[in-house]
């Protein structure tokens, strides 16, 4: 059985908690001492019914506001697939943690309120989507019921987000007239809405394919050095970490960088078993043919599909302080298991979230997201955010509050 | 991959980031099955090495013995180091007091002896089991978990936590609370206990003992229980389905003496895991308020 990771994102009051409890209320993944919590915690909706959206909002200032504040992750199964929901804050003020939510998933569920069409946050998350090459985004058209199920208005609706698709560059869009709170099209097939034959949203969820990204070059950064130093293993030295990409084997030419030295794969180790060849994804230990110097913060790269090495790189960023980032100022970057010492040196622009027009500007605010140089006292090993976005992602760390306060799409070297 | 050795590669990854980022990073041990798990995850990311840290367990000397007799087989099996932080030297030392009445419990002060034993051995990283699933609080938790001078936990000041990036970077004096099994459930721990066949305490298949009624659930019978006339006792057989002190942890009425009897027995049922577990029963935000004092 494989995993589904998808979150969901839209504005305020979009209903995307309503959403989730929904599906996990429709698919009995409430249990009963959950949902006797959360009768008797007593938030009810304007018609009687039980309030689905409190079952993942976990926090006492989320249940006293009824807004979400931060991501809350829950899981459920069905007989094809296990799934991991991020139910991602709706406010601008919170996009941060919508970011943290939607980088670790597959797919994202736009919402939309059937009322309200396409609005700013619609726009924003898209952008943001588009960013962290979420190439799946399916569109929930929410509160049908609230239109009288009309197919005018979700027409309407999605020839407007098509539109918006087009202009970023989003090409695997999906639709589905739904209502949460009805429970219209979420598991069961709407009785309202006969003009849509389309799946349910859990269908969808269900038969949704994952196999289709492309297969990239394998990079293998080190986090650990295993050295036992015992009488039995003098000297054993595995390089332990987790392969990013396809066709890491043994026998393979390797390139280590930032330093440039060749040496050959000679084992490779999965819980002290040896593997001939090791898997996207798996964490494993590596030995090399050859004493070489390497430590933690170290990429292990293909000799036959080099990665690139600069100081001075072009990147997106996103940015999620209070405190406007400062080009004056030194930060750190963290890629993989490197950290590296930058100064930002030039705004470029930052994006009209509405019309995805540049602002020709030099100050970088809360939430912003723009194009910048980034320099860095060492080398910085990556690849094109548009060709490999596996390795091209870092974070900003603030050195003075230790704060992770942007995220950087690396794009090419200046 | 299979869910399973996903979830696996990545608590491998989210352990060997602990080694890498921390220097006095130590394993919340506790004798539960998701500890247990941890120690089986820790022998993956880090043999034949030694583990870059210690295994510590903070005991409110109300445990079960079961589980006390597997920490210390599993210890010397490990060969690693365990240091042990007794929540009765925290009484002793006037720095807690002990609870009074039919429900006493130790469950809260061990908070106290955590923290002081992060003090003690100035430990900058502590892993645990905890899992997103089990708890709505939980649900909302980063996978490092930044605790502030005091041990304290603040919801709704969590750094953003991208892709697989993990900041580890903290002041002098704060430390991480780190849970690479986050995105388990209870159902993926058991699944992946059977798959690596993973010893376990006694105490978590069914067995015949002495239960006494407490708010409606079977507690083990225990003089750390204070047990008078009016209790009920009986003879049953049960287990248990989540493992913390005999006095706030209740027995779930079983047959299942077999891995896949309990896996069944999870599948169809249709009350959450710490059900049994009065500790989180005390108000709607019993965990969250408990996390922002310092407990796991």
């Amino acid at each position: 059985m494989n995993l589904l990771k998808f979150i969901t994102a839209g504005s305020v009051d979009d209903g995307k908690s309503t959403l989730i409890g929904r599906l996990l209320y429709d698919t009995n993944s409430i249990l009963d001492d959950q949902l006797e919590a959360i009768q008797k915690a007593n938030r009810k909706n304007n018609d009687g019914t039980v309030d689905l959206a409190i079952l993942t909002d976990g926090l006492k200032a989320e249940r006293e506001q009824g807004i979400t504040i931060d991501v809350a992750y829950k899981y459920f199964q069905t007989d094809k697939r296990k799934f991991i929901i991020a139910d991602a804050p709706g406010h601008i003020q919170y996009t941060r943690n919508m970011v943290t939510g939607a980088s670790n998933s597959d797919l994202i569920i736009i919402l939309i309120d059937a009322r309200k069409g396409v609005i700013e946050q619609t726009k924003r998350h898209s952008f943001l989507a588009k960013l962290l090459s979420m190439n799946k985004v399916l569109v929930c058209v929410n509160k049908m019921d609230m239109v009288d199920y009309q197919e005018n208005a979700y027409l309407a609706i999605q020839a407007d987000y098509l539109k918006l698709a087009g202009k970023l560059g989003l090409t695997d869009v999906d639709f589905i007239p739904v209502s949460a709170l009805r429970g219209d099209n979420i598991v069961n097939p709407s009785k309202h809405m006969d003009w849509y034959t389309g799946d349910s949203l859990l269908d969808y969820l269900e038969n949704i394919s994952l196999d289709d990204k492309k297969s990239q070059p394998w990079r293998f950064p080190v986090q650990w050095v295993v050295r036992p130093q015992t009488d039995d293993l003098p000297d054993y030295r595995g390089y332990a970490g987790r392969v990013i990409g396809d066709g890491l084997q043994i026998g393979e030419e390797v390139l280590v960088l930032p330093s440039g030295v060749k040496t050959t794969i000679k084992a490779i180790e999965l819980n002290q078993d040896s593997l001939l060849q090791a898997e996207n994804g798996q964490s494993v230990i590596i030995h090399l043919s050859d004493q070489v110097d390497i430590s933690r913060g170290d990429l292990l790269v293909s000799a036959n599909s080099p990665a690139k090495t600069s100081r001075e790189i072009d990147a997106h960023i996103c940015w999620f302080d209070q405190k406007p980032l400062d080009t004056n100022q030194a930060y750190l970057l963290q890629n993989h298991s490197k950290v590296s010492k930058i100064k930002i040196q030039n705004i470029h622009f930052k994006y009209d979230i509405h019309s995805q027009e540049h602002i020709i500007d030099d100050s970088i605010n809360l939430n912003d997201i723009g194009k910048i140089t980034l320099k860095s006292a060492e080398e910085i090993v990556f690849d094109s955010d548009s060709d490999f976005p596996e390795n091209a992602q870092a974070i900003v760390i603030d050195p003075r509050t230790n704060i992770t306060v942007g995220a950087v799409w690396l794009e090419q070297e200046v | 991959m299979d869910y399973l050795d996903h979830l696996e590669a990545e608590a491998i990854y989210i352990l060997r980031e602990v080694a890498g980022q921390f220097e006095n990073p130590a394993l919340l041990f506790s004798g539960g099955k998701d500890s247990i798990t941890l120690v089986h995850l820790a022998k993956k990311a880090f043999r034949p090495g030694k583990f870059p840290f210690p295994l510590v367990h903070i005991d409110t000397g109300h445990n079960f013995p079961e589980t006390i007799a597997y920490r210390d087989q599993l210890v010397e099996e490990l060969g690693e180091k365990l240091i042990v932080g007794l929540v009765q030297d925290s009484i002793d030392q006037g720095k807690v007091v002990e609870q009074k009445g039919k429900n006493a419990s130790r469950n809260a002060l061990q908070t106290v002896t955590l923290l002081e034993t992060i003090e003690k051995y100035g430990f900058d990283a502590c892993i645990g089991g905890a899992r997103r699933d089990e708890e709505k609080a939980r649900a909302k938790e980063r996978i490092f978990s930044v605790r502030d001078d005091f041990g304290q936990w603040d919801p709704k000041r969590q750094r953003p936590e991208l892709w697989n990036i993990l900041n580890g970077r903290i002041h002098k004096g704060e430390n991480v609370r780190v849970f690479p099994i986050s995105n388990w459930t209870e159902l993926d721990v058991w699944n992946y206990i059977k798959r690596e066949k993973i010893a376990l305490p006694s105490i978590y298949f069914s067995h015949e003992r002495e239960v006494v009624l407490r708010n409606g659930q079977w507690m083990a019978s225990t003089p750390f229980l204070s047990i008078d006339q009016e209790d009920k006792l009986a003879f049953k057989s049960v287990r248990f389905r989540t493992v913390g002190d005999m006095t706030c942890t209740a027995s779930v009425d079983s047959e299942a003496t077999e891995l896949d009897d309990i896996i069944e027995e999870i599948r169809v049922s249709t009350v959450s895991e710490r059900g049994a577990r009065l500790d989180d029963k005390v108000s709607e935000a019993a965990m969250e308020d408990r996390k922002k004092q310092g407990y796991f």
